[in-house]
């Protein structure tokens, strides 16, 4: 159980203080509501540029991370499609430097052109380290532009192309810091060796003063219902071929995503799991093979994906794939499976709640989604599904036509 | 108003008081130790089984981080699938590595498991039988995940650089080839884990919150194994570093960037000089501020990150630059790289920069020390490597102490452009 306090201040900004005194330090997260998801189709990887301008200097702080530094802190930040989340932790004696820093930036950042200038070259240079100068690095780019044709869950976080990044101007950052970094659209957490109450006199101090903002309302175009299966290729310079599969899922709060959630697990978590087992070890079809989703808050995807043995053709990989498939939507998992799944979520969330900042991301996250306090009922939802429930969902979510395949051919 | 243009008072953390827990410590009745951190709030607990059965020892190339691998691929008694199944059902997570001296077991588990699953741990170390079909499959997958990796600059990058610091003969300097698989036979791999699992040198370390009859559990399960009971082979192996020092790579044409290490022969943990470098890397290229950082990043733009830092090895070691920039502004990014070690060389830290770095290098200590798992890592390098809590308490004075005058003689001493290897991998 992880407890916590929360209050919300006049111009919207909500602070969750979680106190754990068997540290000396003290974490502070800012999270704002706005990811890869919310940018203009024609301006991607805008959220994640932005992110790291966020440290190209404030209003009144020239530096974020030396002032830091200098109180003996450490940060770090990062986007996804759904949220951008900045995080740092600092001795608790020097908590107000984490205020005082964070508020200057949500106030107003400088807008200093230098900054704007370096950060695209850095980040260009992380999309190629990432994404271009490594094999099988433009995968999920064709993947999530093959399963998605409407939301904006079709480019990556990173950005579709690197002349995006490149034609990101000054004007696109004013408008997307006012419209989106205000307090209105923020959750602050502060968790560690912290009091409640001079956390309220903090909070009021430091953030009580920045203008509220308008609340950002999300009006995402909603993916179709995909209705046919849907195929790619792709030759490129790789020494192996590989296979990726997705399926359209539910979203983050839906009871189908905890099915899925424990379904990914019994096919492909672990050595003990269905398709390691099958397709790796007893058929020897691919040299490795992972089923997972991505956690997102709007429906995601699902995904198989593996590197196939060389000499196994393609069709045979993925016919041996759909019969797995087959097998989970037509025969119940048993009970050991299920519970194996449901014994390794138990240990995944214990372990994960061992960090303060851990702790304290994941109370910004559910609140993120509506309630802190699902932080504490997860578990439960977990606990709940049953094996009606895997294979009714392995029925819905695995269909041909919601299916989308990637033939990675190497060249 | 609130006044947001001076910072508010900080306590300079450089004069915080740091305390490294001690650790509970007990010996199973074979002679092996047990080192025990109890700190967690949450019933969990992390276990570490450490050989000395890193490829220090192997006769042949991988026969280490092969029968390290295949810890998990069959016993007499369980295929692989049901060891899986085993450690999975219970929420445990065992995972195996190799390094170069050493070859670790990890479990995670949650503390009402522990009874289930450490039977079957030593059964691990006691009755692996390395099965030829599982050995195939590994071989197989193996090969094929290297010829993936050979195909990444900073992989390739990463085995040359120490083969020039150490000599392909060094087991620091030693990489594999998809020729060292198709050579692995099984019995090297049964003869290797007889006498460095079996009857190796072991030593345990534990953290979370362990429970009461932890000793008495861990004694039932280990005290009787045949551990500890045959001193390791003296075996010596001393660097050959390369003759050149500049190497340029293609590895791929099209290549979009490069992979620069630049890296020097250094000395390990031991030498009077260590902690003090760790305070000029932490200047040159240790943190997000560090002077590389600056410069190469945040100013030039030039690569999504650069970083130096001192191998962890337990013998000799390295000093290495990191990083991987755009292809056509490689050669200015070792520029900058030699120019910060001249100015270093040339010039005394300042005091605001130097008091930065010393407060950011006792503040990331603190947040290092948090949690159990941190603590006994920090812990079992320091036994792992012959050293006490003296070695963290006099890293702490000299974090504390030591002056721009000193950090810029040890620049001098050991920043010359001359003593570093260079490799860029397009």
């Amino acid at each position: 159980m992880i407890l916590y306090d929360r209050f919300v201040l006049d111009n919207g900004l909500r602070v969750l203080v979680h106190e754990d005194h068997s540290t000396p330090m003290a974490v502070v997260n800012i999270m704002y509501d706005v990811g890869a998801r919310d940018e203009n189709p024609d301006k991607t990887g805008f959220a994640h540029l932005f992110e790291h301008l966020m440290f190209g200097g404030s209003i009144h702080i020239p530096d974020y991370d030396e002032p830091l530094q200098r109180a003996g802190g450490e940060n770090n930040a990062y986007t996804t499609h759904d949220l951008t989340n900045y995080y740092c932790q600092l001795p608790a004696e020097n908590i107000e430097t984490a205020f005082w820093l964070e508020s200057d930036r949500m106030l107003s950042l400088a807008f200093g052109g230098k900054s704007l200038t370096v950060q695209k070259k850095v980040v260009c240079e992380e999309f190629k380290e990432h994404y271009i100068n490594k094999p099988y690095g433009d995968v999920w780019h064709k993947m999530r532009e093959l399963a998605y044709t409407t939301h904006p869950y079709r480019w990556m976080t990173i950005g579709k192309d690197l002349s995006h990044v490149e034609n990101a101007n000054m004007d696109d950052v004013k408008h997307f810091f006012f419209k989106h970094y205000r307090p209105v659209n923020a959750i602050l957490v502060v968790a560690g060796h912290v009091q409640l109450e001079n956390i309220k006199q903090l909070a009021e101090k430091w953030f009580g003063d920045i203008p509220m903002g308008e609340k950002y309302t999300r009006h995402l175009p909603k993916e179709p219902r995909q209705t046919a299966a849907r195929k790619s290729e792709v030759f490129a310079d790789v020494p192996l071929d590989a296979f990726i599969k997705t399926w359209h899922m539910d979203a983050r709060l839906d009871k189908g995503y905890y099915v899925m959630d424990l379904a990914t697990e019994i096919l492909g978590g672990g050595g003990s799991s269905r398709l390691f087992q099958s397709l790796v070890k007893e058929k020897q079809l691919f040299s490795g093979l992972d089923c997972y989703h991505f956690g997102s808050v709007d429906n995601g995807l699902v995904a198989i994906e593996g590197k196939l043995v060389k000499g196994v053709a393609m069709e045979t990989a993925a016919k041996a794939v759909d019969e797995e498939i087959e097998k989970i939507q037509a025969t119940q998992v048993t009970e050991p499976e299920l519970q194996k799944v449901k014994n390794k979520t138990e240990s995944v969330i214990a372990f994960e709640d061992m960090g303060v900042m851990s702790r304290a991301n994941s109370l910004a996250m559910y609140e993120l989604l509506g309630d802190a306090q699902l932080m504490n009922t997860e578990l439960q939802r977990y606990h709940e599904v049953t094996i009606e429930d895997i294979q009714e969902s392995c029925k819905e979510i695995f269909r041909s036509d919601n299916s989308n395949t990637l033939f990675y051919h190497s060249k | 108003m609130t006044n947001r243009t001076n910072a508010p008072e900080i306590t300079d953390a450089v004069n915080m008081k740091l305390q490294l827990k001690p650790y509970d410590h007990f010996i199973l009745d074979n002679g092996v130790p047990v080192y025990s951190i109890d700190a967690g709030a949450q019933d969990v607990l992390m276990l570490e089984w450490v050989f000395y059965a890193g490829n220090w020892y192997e006769g042949k190339n991988i026969v280490a981080a092969t029968t390290n691998f295949m810890l998990k691929n069959g016993t007499s008694q369980k295929k692989a699938f049901a060891i899986n199944e085993h450690f999975e059902f219970h929420g445990a997570y065992l995972n195996r590595s190799c390094y170069n001296e050493t070859a670790i077991i990890t479990l995670h588990c949650l503390n009402k498991h522990l009874s289930e699953l450490l039977p079957v741990v030593a059964e691990l170390i006691t009755e692996s039988i390395f099965p030829e079909e599982e050995l195939a499959i590994y071989k197989q997958n193996q090969k094929q995940r290297l010829e993936v990796n050979l195909k990444k600059c900073d992989f390739i990058a990463n085995r040359l650089v120490d083969e020039y610091v150490y000599g392909f003969h060094h087991p620091y300097g030693r990489y594999t080839s998809t020729v060292d698989y198709d050579q692995l036979q099984r019995d090297e791999l049964v003869s290797f884990y007889k006498k460095f699992y079996t009857e190796g040198k072991c030593l345990v370390f534990v953290a979370g919150k362990p429970p009461a009859i932890l000793a008495e559990q861990l004694n039932h399960a280990f005290g009787h194994l045949p551990l500890n009971q045959n001193s390791l082979p003296e075996i010596q192996y001393n660097p050959e570093p390369a003759d050149i020092k500049k190497y340029n790579i293609i590895n791929d044409t099209n290549g979009v960037q490069g992979a620069i290490r630049i890296a020097r022969p250094i000395f390990n943990r031991h030498h009077p000089d260590f902690p003090k470098v760790q305070v000029l890397n932490n200047i040159f290229g240790g943190f997000f501020g560090s002077r590389l950082m600056s410069n190469i990043r945040e100013d030039k733009g030039y690569t999504y990150g650069i970083h130096s830092y001192l191998q962890n090895h337990m013998h000799s070691s390295a000093w290495m630059v990191s990083t991987e920039a755009g292809r056509d502004v490689c050669e200015a990014t070792i520029e900058e790289v030699y120019k910060e070690m001249a100015i270093l060389c040339n010039e005394p830290v300042d005091s605001e920069e130097l008091d930065l770095v010393r407060n950011y290098m006792i503040g990331s200590l603190l947040g290092d020390l948090d949690g159990p798992f941190h603590i006994i890592a920090r812990w079992k390098n320091y036994i792992l490597n012959n050293l006490t809590d003296a070695f963290f308490y006099n890293s702490i004075q000299t974090v504390q102490t030591i002056t721009a005058e000193e950090i810029q003689e040890l620049a001098k001493k050991y920043l010359n452009p001359e003593a570093f290897f260079e490799l860029v991998v397009v």
